[in-house]
């Protein structure tokens, strides 16, 4: 084995830079090539700046909540239960709103809070019962699932329009007067968010515990890293980022529906793996999960243009993701 | 199913000639000749990277020679799986076990070749082979319905040993079989390869501990960069030779000691007691002084580590570490200025993905950027100074650990503690399973801790007597949870340290009137 290694060692000293830099940018690569292809086939309105801007909306819910994700899956975890709280997320802004009468901000963040409060449980169940994770949010998935239910009186919840105020105008397509902005504010948060989180990951002493934890759990512990306490964050902050595509879902629907992002938890796990993040921990980037999100909507947006029918999209997306980790697998089998 | 040959009287069993494997640019093996006759065991010996594995990976048809032939009783032998040399009856038995923990022995024993009907597993007839294959280990705790999870790491190896015969194997390659056995188990497995040995069968053993080979082998093969450094019966060499041989100089001086001033006492543990293990340990650590634990595996030696540590629970028992009193989590202990370095560094001491930047500060990230930002290209510059120190090869310091040789993981993982600066070092078997060229580095490296200034304080537990005589000042045993008296290092030796290890001493009752 050592021999093996050392061969492997010496041999890296050989090899080109620009492998490591297809590594890197791979999933990038694979976007613009995707992209590329429904370019040439669709129809010229897939390729308007219009369509670009439409695109970057509609991956924003997925894109947002997979922030939350990425760090949850670098640490080895994984949450089901990001669906239910964006539900919850919309029924509480929805109620904050209508029922008690909050401005928007005060919703928008009550929204938020609901999102990290029930991380937070998520976190602290998995930590003091020593539950797996997997078993944790998936009960907590149907908890916070009939919260939000009960919330709504079995009913969506719906808004007067004048409270609204800007709360509507987060997701939609800018008017004309508008047009500096380039993208929606809701886009812009995804964006900054998305250059925070990935600031966190690579400069902050939790970005490296994160890591470590996801690597190796004992070895975390054994230098010091307070287990419990990172994993409670990074439950939390994927709360938080899961409450915030919550805001942007009720931004889109302007109403408080439970029932709404059923099953969206896959699709955001989905985006985090297509981006290179491994299930087993210890890896992943938040360009990789943004542009694995990326992915997802070109190739529904592309398939709509097209019109392509919908099982066919399905078909599609779920080939890529197989693909995209077997490729994964394949490069980690050459540099191990 | 044994064929009984004299040894020497007739061909060899297994023959392996002019083996050569290149990797790129790197060469493997160049022209190595091993030869096992039935009945005899060879001993195959060298450094970490001299070759050993390649070529046993060769004889089990994991890689194919880029030139050389193989014969199995005077027949060409030309694997091209593992599989295959199974069937032609070469079976390998490897440092980590490969036994499916929730099944039975019976199962383990059997599977792949579970005789069946119609796909139906016909258990009578598993059974009776199984019970065959174990009957000659005349072992108690091996039955044929236990769990293999159940079992002792030695007697989990014996599983593999019965699976190996089972499949009535004419030549068992065993890699490095007692690096976790205890004593008593090595000897029962000594005594099985001498019932293999007089069944025919040639057995090729791997192991670092010279000792070890000398007490079991009969001809000793020498490997040192892929190439074969020497041929000789056991009997007639001698273990410096041997090492010469390995690394192809005299290592004259492997354990450097400096002179020494104990200092004052850093780490004062009293009638320490955890939930299982230790039962009851005591010790006084100076600073400017190594002291060693000595005892079998499983004496508890390493939960006496963790628990200082709070790695494990304490039970009762006062911890003493510098000014604090009283038992702390691992986070308090780094700060305290304690380092531990575990051993098992694949599972614990490191974080195999990650690169040998991170492991190496993981301990403490601060100080690599302002408002506690950790600066990547700042770790690697605090990790390239320890690279450099402890002479780790690797290309680059955001290289992954996963990709170095065992000396070179080790040495990162206890770079952890030299970067971290603490004051008390507690290390957990630092040598186990790298090569001789790392463990001079680590020996250097723990005598230039007792002498830096201000003195640094080490407590080592090892299950290898040379070197702790070697490298501590004082060393203490364990046995059953208990830690006996502490000793100078004149006043014991090899004999009597295992005496008291074995619980056949008086160590034991004295222990309680030691403090």
């Amino acid at each position: 084995m050592t021999e093996e290694k050392l061969i492997s060692q010496q041999a890296q000293i050989f090899e080109p830079n620009w492998k490591r830099w297809l590594n890197t940018l791979g999933p990038l690569l694979a976007l613009l090539l995707v992209y590329g292809v429904i370019a040439v086939r669709a129809p010229s309105s897939f390729t308007t700046i219009r369509n670009l801007e439409t695109i970057a909306r509609q991956t924003t819910i997925v894109g947002m909540a997979a922030l939350g994700m990425t760090l949850i899956i670098i640490s080895g975890g994984i949450d089901l239960s990001v669906g239910s709280i964006v539900a919850l997320s919309t029924a509480v802004i929805a109620w904050l709103l209508q029922k008690a009468g909050a401005g928007p901000l005060t919703a928008a963040l009550g929204g938020v809070a609901a999102g990290a409060l029930c991380g937070l449980m998520n976190g602290v169940l998995i930590t003091a019962l020593r539950v797996v994770p997997f078993i944790v949010t998936l009960g907590m998935m149907l908890v916070i699932r009939g919260t939000a239910i009960g919330i709504g009186n079995e009913q969506k919840i719906d808004v007067d329009i004048e409270r609204l105020k800007w709360l509507d105008e987060l997701m939609a397509s800018l008017p004309k007067e508008q047009a500096w902005m380039l993208l929606p504010v809701g886009v812009w948060l995804l964006i900054i968010m998305a250059a925070a989180v990935a600031f966190l990951l690579r400069y902050t002493r939790l970005g490296r515990h994160i890591f470590a934890i996801g690597s190796n759990e004992e070895t975390a512990r054994l230098c010091g890293v307070s287990v419990w306490r990172v994993k409670v964050i990074v439950f939390m902050l994927g709360g938080a980022f899961a409450g915030l595509a919550g805001l942007m879902q009720f931004s889109r629907l302007t109403v408080g529906d439970p029932t709404v992002a059923k099953g969206l938890e896959l699709d955001v796990i989905a985006a985090v793996v297509i981006g290179g993040g491994s299930l087993s921990g210890g890896e992943g980037s938040i360009l990789g999960t943004i542009v694995g999100a990326l992915i997802m909507t070109v190739i529904a947006s592309g398939c709509t243009q097209m019109g392509v029918p919908i099982f066919w999209q399905q078909i599609i997306t779920g080939v890529i993701i197989i693909v995209a980790v077997a490729l994964d697998r394949l490069r980690h089998r050459r540099s191990a | 199913m044994a064929e009984r040959v004299e040894p020497g009287t007739s061909d060899m069993r297994l023959r392996m000639a002019g083996v050569s494997k290149r990797f790129g640019a790197t060469i493997a093996l160049q022209d190595v000749t091993i030869e096992a006759a039935p009945g005899s065991v060879l001993a195959l010996v060298g450094e970490n990277g001299a070759g050993k594995s390649t070529l046993m990976k060769v004889l089990s048809g994991a890689i194919k020679p880029d030139a050389g032939k193989m014969w199995l009783d005077g027949q060409p032998y030309r694997p091209g799986n593992p599989l295959d040399a199974r069937r032609a009856g070469v079976a390998m038995i490897y440092q980590e076990l490969s036994l499916a923990p929730h099944l039975t022995v019976e199962e383990n024993i059997m599977l792949g070749m579970e005789p069946s009907v119609l796909g139906i597993v016909r258990w009578n007839q598993v059974r009776r082979r199984a019970v065959e294959a174990i009957r000659e280990f005349r072992n108690p705790e091996l039955t044929p319905r236990a769990r293999v999870s159940r079992l002792s790491v030695g007697s989990q190896q014996l599983v593999e040993i019965a699976r190996a015969l089972a499949i009535g194997c004419r030549v068992l390659v065993l890699d490095e079989p007692t690096s976790s056995l205890t004593r008593q188990d090595v000897e029962r497995l000594f005594d099985i390869i001498d019932r293999l040995k007089e069944q025919g069968k040639a057995v090729v053993y791997i192991s670092h501990f010279i000792e070890e080979v000398k007490r079991v082998a009969d001809k000793i093969t020498v490997l040192r960069d892929g190439r074969v450094a020497g041929n000789s019966d056991v009997a007639s060499i001698t273990t410096d030779q041997i090492i010469a041989q390995m690394v192809g100089r005299q290592v004259e001086d492997l354990y450097p000691r400096s002179k020494r001033y104990p200092g004052q006492v850093i780490l004062d543990v009293e009638k320490l007691a955890g939930l299982e293990k230790p039962v009851s340990a005591g010790l006084k650590l100076r600073r400017g002084e190594v002291l060693g634990i000595a005892g079998l595996i499983g004496a508890g030696r390493t939960e006496l580590l963790r628990c200082i540590f709070g790695l494990d629970p304490v039970r009762s028992g006062k911890i003493k570490l510098g000014l604090y009193t009283g038992p702390a989590s691992p986070v308090k202990r780094w700060a305290q200025g304690a380092g531990i370095l575990s051993e098992d560094r694949k599972e614990e001491g490191l974080a195999l993905e990650l690169s040998i930047s991170d492991n190496m500060t993981l301990s403490r990230l601060e100080g690599f950027g302002p408002f506690g930002m950790v600066i990547p290209s700042r770790q690697d510059k605090a990790a390239r100074r320890w690279i450099h120190k402890l002479g780790i090869r690797c290309r680059t310091p955001r290289q992954s650990v996963q990709s170095l040789s065992g000396g070179n993981q080790q040495r990162v993982a206890l770079a952890r503690l030299l970067q971290h600066g603490v004051d008390v070092l507690l290390l957990d078997e630092p040598t186990r399973g790298i090569d001789v060229a790392a463990k001079a580095v680590i020996y250097k490296l723990i005598d230039e801790l007792a002498c830096a200034h201000p003195p640094k304080a080490v407590l080592m537990v090892s299950s290898y007597l040379p070197e702790l005589l070697g490298v501590c000042d004082r060393i203490a045993v364990m046995c059953r949870g208990r830690l006996g008296p502490t000793y100078d290092i004149t006043e014991v030796d090899e004999h009597s340290l295992m005496t008291e290890a074995t619980g056949q001493s008086s160590g034991l009752l004295t222990e309680e009137t030691n403090k």
